[in-house]
């Protein structure tokens, strides 16, 4: 037998011309418990797509490198291919159906059968369904994780969370041949002592020769239970290590490690902030999904560039939403000395504020609209820009068209004229219009999310230029939400981190990368509540 | 990986823009656009009369084109084909049948039933508006249904009202109004004939075609106004609506009040123009042909302009017109109406099956 | 009435529900039967209004059941493949008659012909189906207003085909079936060869004391019917069950699952085509002859509005509420017009309130749905 159960051999994976995966090999022993740590967009997910054989690898162009279980190399070409080898996947959102029973749900596609008459006739599918037997097998699975009080012809619908999540790892240890569980954030769902419950569960499990996959955000957690980690950044394998030589602060740096040189107008002056503070945000709740914020505190100071990173889930999305009346949310907002009411987009836009959202093509944009309509339609409903009156407010297209020629021409958005539908531009320039719409309020504080989110590398340097630029030159204080944090330290005069919904520390641009690191796996709160 | 996307798009060429252009206006308005085509020159070859032909393809354009205008703001809005007409053009029945009970007579006969219908419509529309507010994403097939309910019901309204007239009740007794009404004596022909004249042998309803033109206008003006804007935004993604501050919600009422308005207008120049009022189930299937109309002129469940409406209600109303007479030389006096519904839920099908581009992403 | 007297009435009067495992709890029951009981209501005063004598209603009922129940049943596979209301079982019905077309033209009589027709629709339905699916596939979430337009479309097709190729392209011995111009089928298709084939293979009258007229019970229809239940429950308890049941669950979990998510919808499609086209064929031979261009029309409007009122909704169905949704249907159907002929003194009353109440269940219901999909996605 082999030392090894699972290896992965110099794994390279390009999305058209994207290397998203630059080499990574990874070997896991039987009965361990091997963990895959790294950012988001790091490549964890690519690198389990790769090992699940997932269509979205072989749609496009497939991946090189090795798979060897055993010691024998082996083909993963489909899902189907990757069940029948022994791998078992759960996966970050559930698959499980509410109207099914337990048994049910873990017997899913792999119903025990027994033949009738009928199925002799007209084929195996039509074989009646063997329920004592689906109940005996979920019985022997649920006992193995150790919830013998689970009654397993219960609904899935109505059960905790934490219960589903082990509904999901029976189902894959009751296939006889799962030798490989693959657990992809299984503790983000969980409250702390349904998180231990699992741990303890994975344990057990590997004690019983099955190898763990775990990948996670928790970086504690993965201290408690494996054996290796391996360490991913941009797609690289930074570092593998034992767990012996690991502690939280060493895997954080190795994270988040500084990479990106310095973007920005090199010619211009440093941003003219001053230490007034233009917007004050008091125990704000936000109640976005996946991006929860659970009662920030957070200044902004008037004419700064304000970086807001943390790792994903964490809530650093939610703020902006929730300012600008995309989510609901509770708290305070006081600009500039006047409290703002919360949950109104219109009072938000019309005192001063703009926002470039996150998901540029589901809400920042009328897809199948000409750019100057996107453009300016946000100016025209909420400031009456661009209207003539004549009895009725009538769009006035000679200020349309001169506006977005003039936009057009300022932010350098290549494209074949006002009128092309956006939905055709390339992603660097969609964030352009994204932006240019946001400057047509003519704003005092922009927010501005994850600007180089689905871009390639040239234009992300000219989008961030541009937010650099409008700083300098118009003197808009600037708020930039980003999942990458080289491109915060670049451009952001302070960088403000946040865990769990609320506010961890605000650092300046060029604190250490442990710094960060720490900041961003939450220790600073940990060792707050230990004190306590 | 969907945000990862095809950067540095090449321009495009002039053969990639007129494949383009042709992708866009579909195949199937290509296929009716030729059967009209082959419709006339058969009509030609078996030497029927083209001016007159061509006077009723005016005529029947005219009357339909404001039912098929009221889709646009219910298009617009998001709320997808209006097909819970039925319920505006309850409203303009039902203000016709009264202005005949008052024995109104003429042109103030007409105004007086299509400025209430539209009044009883706006209200109807706003209650249905908000009702469509908590079936969102059902919007078609409720409305359907709901068009369907209100006919029936109505009805029943129509066996019980207490009106007088004996111009709509049964001559020889019994409860109800008749099924259907002769206008004849009230305001039949009051657009059609206005400013009407011949040329070259084709009547030309001078005062229909500028009462539709009229609307055309309005319309067109609305859908530029300010809140003709905010309900497109809405319409095309109701997110991005909600970031720029809009009610998305009050709009979608906004279009179904303006939609039933322009539903009840246009049943009524519809009657003027045909000169009779059908009451009972008479309304049940007029959405459809409102529906196909629309389509047919390039409009998609999610956008539809002033020029999709009128390209639309031509050529259907050609394609109805051409047909009738060339079918019943060719073969039977049926088929002018079966080739109606082929072609009618046939372009709706293909609306329906069609990918569509920007849905809502929640 | 106190709400104890409506329950009992109901268990009184209906044909069995499958028996509830949990134990019954009034309140519990009441809520979950609100819209068959309302109906229940309305065809119990209708009835009481209509004048008719029991012995005639319950022989009305027992026709109806036994003509009407195999198209309601028909419904009930796509409801939970999660396809809604499946308004295309009007292709069903279509393929059903287009088969009566051949029997009859070829005149074959009796049980023979019933059974040939049976077997020649088979095919007819399973390529209806088979496009149905493959439509409805491309218009995923909008299978029920696709469904409709659908039955519109098809409509014109086939009158297009009866209308002008029958006699024409497609031969037709049988000159009374044309129209006296030589092509197109009439209007009625006389189908007495036919009549009864299967109903009157045994029929078995019960005669009620203290009443001339004895009710029919047609034995074998309603066997067929009784057959076609346990079918569908046992095929609900194989693995193909299970497969419908889990896409109509959630299509994204059960395809991950390696379910093949689009065979199974057009599957089960053609199961309802096929179903809905001998439901349509048991309803012909109990008529006796057939509206060439409206037999077909209403079956899907009809049958969905009965497995509504039987309590069934979008995405839920029970054999049982197939059941009791065609007798509650149909029940108010035979009362409506002289109940509203005694009310109100007006015939039509009664008739448009069907009409209205066939609408408008439909509408309610697809309200409903829409509406709690909304909540859902809220939470």
């Amino acid at each position: 037998m082999a030392a090894y159960r699972l290896e992965m051999r110099d794994i390279q994976k390009e999305y058209f011309g994207n290397r998203v995966l630059k080499g990574v090999s990874i070997r896991v022993e039987p009965g361990k418990i091997y963990s895959i740590v790294g950012e988001n967009g790091a490549g964890k997910s690519t690198l389990m797509n790769i090992l699940f054989g997932m269509p979205v690898i072989h749609n496009t162009g497939g991946f090189s490198g090795e798979i060897l279980m055993d010691g024998n190399p082996v083909r993963i070409s489909s899902p189907q291919d990757a069940v029948d080898l022994g791998i078992g996947m759960v996966h970050q959102e559930f698959m499980l159906l509410p109207g099914f029973s337990i048994a049910e749900n873990i017997k899913l596609n792999r119903e025990i059968t027994f033949p009738n008459m009928v199925s002799r006739l007209f084929g195996s599918r039509l074989q009646s369904l063997d329920i004592p037997a689906m109940r005996r097998d979920s019985r022997k699975a649920l006992d193995r994780l150790g919830l013998s009080t689970l009654d397993e012809m219960l609904p899935v619908a109505g059960l905790p969370v934490g219960y589903m999540q082990f509904v999901e790892i029976a189902r894959e240890i009751d296939k006889e041949k799962t030798k490989i569980l693959v657990l992809d954030e299984p503790t983000a769902v969980l409250t702390e002592s349904e998180a231990e419950v699992l741990l303890a569960t994975m344990r057990r499990l590997a004690g019983e020769g099955i190898s763990i996959l775990f990948i996670t955000h928790r970086l504690d957690e993965v201290l408690a239970v494996s054996e290796d980690i391996t360490v991913l950044r941009d797609g690289e394998q930074v570092a593998t290590l034992k767990t012996g030589e690991a502690s939280v602060s060493r895997l954080a740096e190795l994270m988040v490690g500084r990479k990106l040189e310095a973007v920005g107008c090199d010619a211009c002056a440093p941003s003219p902030k001053g230490d007034k503070t233009l917007l004050k945000i008091e125990d704000l709740r936000v109640d976005m999904p996946g991006e929860r914020v659970r009662g920030l505190d957070l200044d902004v100071y008037e004419g700064e560039i304000l970086g807001v990173g943390g790792l994903a889930g964490h809530g650093k999305i939610g703020i902006a939403n929730g300012v600008l009346g995309m989510y609901p949310a509770e708290g305070k907002l006081i600009l500039d000395g006047k409290e703002l009411p919360l949950n109104n987009a219109l009072e938000a836009l019309r005192s001063g504020m703009a926002f470039v959202s996150e998901d540029r093509r589901g809400v920042g944009l009328l897809l199948d609209e000409s750019i100057e309509t996107n453009m300016t339609v946000t100016a025209m409903q909420c400031q009456e820009k661009f209207l003539r009156r004549m009895g009725i407010s009538l769009a006035d297209g000679g200020a349309i068209r001169r506006h977005a020629l003039k936009m057009i021409r300022d932010l350098d958005i290549r494209c074949t004229g006002p009128e092309q539908i956006v939905r055709r531009l390339s992603g660097g320039n969609q964030q352009k219009v994204c932006i240019a719409k946001a400057i047509t309020l003519e704003p005092r504080l922009i927010f501005v999310s994850e600007p180089t989110r689905g871009i390639d590398v040239g234009a992300k340097k000219i989008v961030l230029d541009l937010l650099v630029r409008l700083n300098r030159e118009m003197g808009v204080t600037v708020v930039i939400t980003s999942s990458e944090l080289a491109e915060l330290r670049s451009i952001c005069d302070r960088i403000a981190i946040i865990y769990n919904g609320k506010l961890e520390g605000v650092l300046p641009p060029d604190a250490s990368d442990v710094d960060f690191g720490l900041l961003m796996a939450g220790e600073m709160s940990h060792s707050r509540k230990e004190a306590s | 990986m969907a945000d990862l996307e095809n950067n540095g798009l090449p321009r495009e060429s002039m053969g990639e823009r007129i494949r383009e252009v042709i992708k866009d206006f579909g195949i199937p308005r290509f296929i009716i656009l030729g059967f009209l085509i082959l419709l006339i020159v058969a009509a030609k070859v078996l030497g029927l009369s083209m001016p007159q032909l061509l006077g009723s393809i005016l005529t029947r354009f005219g009357m339909n084109g404001i039912l098929v205008l009221a889709m646009i703001p219910a298009i617009q809005s998001g709320t997808g084909p209006n097909f819970v007409l039925p319920l505006g053009i309850t409203c303009g029945i039902v203000a016709m049948t009264l202005s005949i009970e008052l024995d109104m007579t003429g042109l103030s006969a007409f105004l007086f039933s299509a400025g209430f219908g539209a009044l009883l419509a706006g209200i109807a529309g706003y209650f249905y508006g908000v009702f469509q507010n908590k079936v969102k994403g059902q919007e078609m097939t409720v409305g359907t249904y709901v068009g369907f309910s209100v006919v029936s019901l109505m009805c029943i309204f129509w066996t019980l009202v207490p009106f007088k007239s004996p111009e709509m009740i049964w001559p020889y007794g019994g409860s109800g109004l008749r099924v259907t009404i002769t206008l004849e004596k009230r305001f039949a022909g009051v657009l059609d004939n206005l400013f009407s004249f011949d040329v070259m042998g084709v009547t030309v309803p001078t005062g229909l075609l500028l009462f539709f033109a009229l609307f055309c206008v309005l319309t067109w003006l609305y859908m530029r106004s300010k809140s003709g804007i905010a309900m497109m935004m809405v319409g095309s993604n109701p997110r991005f609506a909600e970031s720029a501050g809009l009610n998305v919600n009050r709009l979608r009422v906004l279009g179904s009040v303006l939609s039933q308005m322009l539903a009840a207008v246009g049943i009524v120049v519809y009657a003027e123009s045909y000169g009779f009022l059908q009451l009972y189930m008479g309304p049940l299937f007029m959405a459809f042909f409102a529906v196909a109309s629309i389509l047919i002129g390039g409009a998609s469940l999610k956008r539809a302009t002033v020029t999709h409406a009128v390209i639309g209600t031509f050529l259907f109303q050609s394609i109805l017109v051409v047909s009738m007479p060339v079918a019943n030389l060719v073969v039977a006096d049926n088929l002018a109406d079966v080739v109606r519904i082929i072609i009618s839920n046939g372009i709706i099908l293909y609306a329906l099956t069609r990918k569509e581009a920007g849905v809502d992403v929640r | 009435m106190t709400s104890a007297q409506e329950t009992r009435t109901t268990q009184n009067a209906v044909p069995p529900i499958p028996p509830a495992k949990k134990k019954f709890e009034l309140a519990y029951a009441l809520r979950s039967n609100v819209v068959p009981l309302f109906f229940l209501v309305i065809c119990v005063i209708g009835a009481y209004y209509s004048g008719l004598s029991l012995p005639f209603l319950l022989n009305e009922i027992v026709v109806r059941m036994a003509r009407n129940s195999f198209l309601v049943i028909s419904l009930i596979i796509p409801i939970l493949a999660g396809m809604g209301l499946n308004f295309g079982i009007v292709l069903g019905a279509m393929a059903g008659q287009f088969a009566y077309f051949a029997t009859v033209n070829w005149q074959i009589a009796g049980l023979w012909g019933f059974t040939l027709t049976c077997l020649l629709s088979f095919p007819l339905a399973v390529f209806f189906g088979w496009l149905t699916g493959k439509l409805f596939n491309s218009a995923k979430g909008k299978e029920m207003i696709t469904g409709i337009i659908l039955g519109f479309f098809a409509n014109g097709v086939y009158q297009l085909i009866n209308l002008y190729f029958m006699g024409n392209l497609i031969p037709i011995r049988v000159p009374e079936m044309l129209i006296p111009g030589g092509y197109g089928l009439r209007n009625t298709v006389d189908l007495k060869i036919m009549h009864y084939a299967l109903d009157n293979l045994w029929k078995v009258r019960i005669s009620i004391p203290g009443s001339i007229m004895p009710i029919v019970v047609p034995v074998v229809t309603l066997a067929v019917i009784a057959l076609l239940c346990v079918g569908m429950h046992f095929l609900f308890k194989t693995k193909l069950g299970q497969e419908f049941r889990a896409t109509g669950q959630n299509r994204h979990i059960a395809e991950v699952s390696g379910i093949q998510v689009d065979k199974i919808r057009i599957l089960a499609i053609i199961f309802s085509t096929v179903l809905a086209a001998w439901g349509q064929i048991i309803f012909l031979q109990n008529i006796g002859n057939m509206n060439t261009y409206g037999a077909h029309v209403q079956v899907g409007t009809f049958a969905v509005a009965a497995i509504l009122i039987g309590g069934a909704s979008v995405s839920k169905a029970t054999i049982g509420q197939a059941l009791m949704g065609t007798l509650l249907f149909h029940t108010m159907f035979i009362v409506s017009p002289l109940a509203g002929k005694n009310l109100l003194g007006n015939v039509q009353v009664g008739e448009y309130f069907r009409v209205f109440v066939t609408y408008g269940v439909i509408g309610v219901a697809l309200a409903l749905h829409a509406w709690q999909g909304k909540a859902k996605r809220k939470t």
